[in-house]
């Protein structure tokens, strides 16, 4: 488990400092998922040796959000400010694009023939 | 009573405390998500926040506090994300059968995110930095941090706007899609993770694997895109 800590900590290292280094502006942590998926690729036993932890982690990310949510909240005067239209735009703008992504992942699926019901 | 006191002032400023009642109001939160038969209206993230924030509420303490236990927690959402790598991977087949559609899904999906919440917002009596801030809101919270400020928005706003927005699309997705009777998981968590990022992310995981596995996709991909695309579509419309 600390050997697999270990090493999702040194993908998110070196995505944090190329992401800084040359400046782009995905975040480390994207660009180490980048990595290590390369990685997988490479040496593919990696990914068998990683996956309890991983799933263990993942399982719990709900749990990762939370503190960030409470921040909202503890900020909650800062949307409050602008009134219930923030919140509704939010609300009818998420559910757009949701079902704006649905649409089209479906139409380009049954287009090429790919289609996975259930 | 004293004793009492001192002792609470002594465990209140200390990380401890937080870091146990950040870990005990979301397991307090899957146990109630789990008596509601995992309704989606009772999103484990959403049940916690109230919780917590309940409890800051009443003991008078600041986020900055509560932060410096949480924090431990808040840390580990990088390598959490590096860890998507690995549902990718494992999914690596149906991913480039998907290639097609993905693409289709990510532009239109990023694209209607930032579009219809300027509209919207527009609409609503929001301007200048206001309205700007809201651009970048479905993209994961680094990216949208530095893209809001990059637009001209405030980055404090944003942050607000992101967390809420991914709480929202945790709580629709499933009875949107149910009531539309879509069945592909690599589209609905696809489109999830393109228009609510990680807390989609963590639904779409909850509720089916291979939806959260295109969902880590989706939301990889929309920060990439988000971070392109935003400026861009700001430069165009103002």
């Amino acid at each position: 488990m600390i050997r697999v800590l270990l090493i999702l900590l040194g993908f998110q290292l070196a995505g944090e400092t190329l992401s800084r280094g040359l400046g782009i502006a995905v975040p480390g942590p994207v660009l180490g998922l980048a990595g290590l998926f390369a990685a997988f690729l490479l040496i593919p036993r990696l990914a068998g040796y990683m996956q309890d932890t991983v799933q263990g982690l993942l399982g719990h990310l709900s749990l990762l959000f939370v503190p960030a949510g409470v921040g909202v909240v503890a900020n909650v005067d800062i949307l409050a400010e602008h009134g219930v239209g923030l919140i509704v735009a939010l609300v009818v703008s998420t559910v757009l694009a949701i079902l704006a992504g649905v649409g089209a992942f479906l139409l380009v699926a049954k287009m090429t023939g790919g289609l996975e019901d259930g | 009573m004293d004793d009492a006191l001192a002792l609470w002032s002594y465990l209140a400023r200390d990380p401890l405390l937080w870091l146990s009642l950040t870990l005990a109001a979301y397991i307090t939160a899957e146990w109630i998500s789990t008596l509601c038969r995992r309704h989606p209206l009772a999103n484990p993230v959403m049940i916690a926040v109230i919780l917590l924030a309940l409890v800051l509420q009443v003991t008078g303490t600041r986020y900055q506090t509560y932060f410096e236990g949480a924090q431990f927690v808040h840390f580990m959402l990088g390598p959490a994300t590096v860890g998507l790598a690995l549902p990718l991977y494992q999914n690596l087949s149906r991913v480039r059968r998907a290639a097609l559609p993905m693409l289709a899904a990510l532009l239109s999906g990023s694209l209607v995110a930032m579009l219809s919440a300027l509209g919207l917002g527009w609409v609503f009596g929001l301007r200048d930095s206001v309205l700007l801030s809201l651009v970048p809101k479905s993209a994961t919270a680094p990216v949208a941090l530095g893209v809001s400020e990059a637009v001209g928005g405030i980055p404090t706003l944003t942050a607000a706007m992101v967390i809420l927005t991914g709480i929202i699309g945790a709580v629709v997705a499933t009875p949107l899609l149910n009531a539309l009777g879509v069945r592909d998981w690599r589209a609905r968590g696809f489109a999830v993770g393109v228009a609510a990022h990680g807390i989609g992310t963590a639904h779409a995981f909850r509720v089916n694997p291979t939806a959260g596995a295109f969902s880590g996709i989706g939301m990889g991909l929309n920060a990439i895109l988000t971070a392109i695309l935003a400026p861009l579509v700001v430069g165009l419309l103002f």
